[in-house]
């Protein structure tokens, strides 16, 4: 009798006495993440299940992410066949407008600068002695597109998805901090001045907007088919968005479904937390690179935008290469207060979505080309 | 391939593939809005 009643006693205290060292660290910053999504507002959607992932698999014993675990179960379903990030990518082609683009398409290409921060911080890995597939991943953190890393992440480096999900959606929320004295830093006060006419900028037709998913999808497609998943269904959301037939899917695609899938997603980042895989120096130097790599965007976006001053006799104004990330419409909003700073008179706003629509399907296609080279290459 | 053969083929490629692709479909875009302008009364941006 006493022995069944300790047997028992010992069973409930199983768990307190399987804790490592770096549980008790994960859990804290676990509520670390939870605090900021919380407390902070920092892409709460995210980092509050991301947080309590991460608290649930840290818990011992509970095995949650074990064989048949609740949370093995959603991450294979989801992650690693890649569906979680492609199914939030509809969503996000049905929540964006991309007319500020479309209307002046140059801004394409402060979406491409925005984008070098990859392929900068990629080679800084590689020379901090990363492998090559760990470098891509640490890389697409500059994608500064939390879908977009986890689908590359997931898929060429799963043992760095916890890490690279964490710095990207961490550091898109931290866009409104580091981007203004990068952005101070780089232009001259004669730059920051520079008024931009909306003058010649028209409204887009309904048909150009329904063609342009389309266009943009067989194109894209053709030209990085490894990233067809990506920018087609990114491109299906908009196009259901923009035909204006299909508003209840469209409805689904932006509420529903992106609600059901963020919350399965985040909890799945967060289950690959775990403290003997994730407290290690590897992790402090992917968050280090991570946070490179937005500012390297951010940098290359505006050196483009004094190209684009220069080229333009002075007609653009740099601080709008800022917003060539995919951080929408956060960084467009950065861009127009910086702007209204130096100038009351100053509307960048519009200039700046377009940069910043540029922005996301830029981080899309940098991704897409990426995985084409690579395949192209024989690495993948 | 090694390590510097791999980093500077995807800094070039990626970057210049990247800015291309992206050039193309802003002309491609440009081509579409001019065949295909708004019309006044349309419902549109």
């Amino acid at each position: 009798m006493v022995e069944a009643i300790s047997n028992g006693l010992s069973g409930l205290a199983a768990g307190t006495l399987h804790l490592h060292w770096t549980n008790p660290v994960m859990i804290a910053i676990g509520c670390g993440l939870l605090y900021l999504g919380i407390k902070k507002d920092f892409e709460p959607l995210l980092l509050v299940p991301i947080g309590f992932g991460c608290i649930l698999v840290n818990i011992p014993l509970a095995d949650v992410m074990g064989e048949g675990g609740f949370l093995r179960t959603i991450y294979d379903a989801g992650v690693i066949t890649e569906l979680f990030p492609l199914l939030i990518f509809i969503g996000i082609g049905a929540m964006t407008d991309f007319s500020p683009l479309l209307q002046n398409p140059v801004t394409f290409l402060l979406g491409a600068a925005g984008q070098f921060g990859i392929f900068l911080t990629l080679g800084l890995a590689l020379l901090l002695g990363f492998t090559q597939l760990d470098a891509v991943a640490v890389g697409i953190i500059g994608a500064c597109d939390g879908p977009t890393a986890i689908y590359v992440s997931s898929q060429y480096a799963p043992h760095l998805l916890g890490a690279v999900s964490v710095a990207a959606y961490s550091y898109m929320s931290l866009v409104p901090v580091f981007q203004p004295p990068i952005m101070r830093f780089l232009t001259t006060q004669k730059e920051k001045n520079i008024i931009m006419s909306n003058k010649g900028i028209k409204p887009v037709s309904k048909t150009a907007k329904i063609l342009f998913p389309l266009v943009m999808t067989i194109c894209g497609g053709l030209i990085a088919p490894m990233g067809l998943p990506l920018i087609g269904t990114i491109m299906l959301g908009n196009l259901m968005r923009e035909s204006g037939a299909v508003s209840r899917l469209t409805k689904a695609s932006e509420n529903e479904i992106a609600n059901v899938v963020t919350l399965f997603l985040g909890l799945s980042v967060g289950a690959t937390m775990a403290g003997d895989a994730f407290l290690n120096p590897k992790t402090l130097l992917i968050l280090a690179l991570g946070f490179i790599a937005i500012c390297l965007d951010t940098v290359c976006g505006v050196l483009f935008g004094k190209l684009m001053c220069f080229l333009s006799g002075g007609k653009v104004n740099p601080l709008i290469g800022a917003a060539g990330i995919s951080a929408f419409p956060m960084s467009a909003r950065v861009v127009q207060r910086e702007g209204q700073k130096y100038n009351k008179r100053n509307y960048l706003l519009m200039h700046a979505m377009g940069a910043n629509a540029g922005g996301q399907i830029g981080s899309v296609m940098a991704a897409a080309v990426m995985l084409s080279v690579l395949k192209g290459m024989g690495i993948i | 391939m090694d390590n510097l053969t791999f980093g500077i083929t995807i800094l070039v490629v990626g970057m210049g593939g990247t800015i291309i692709t992206l050039w193309v479909m802003s002309l491609i875009m440009r081509l579409l809005t001019r065949i295909f302008p708004y019309k006044e009364g349309e419902d549109g941006n």
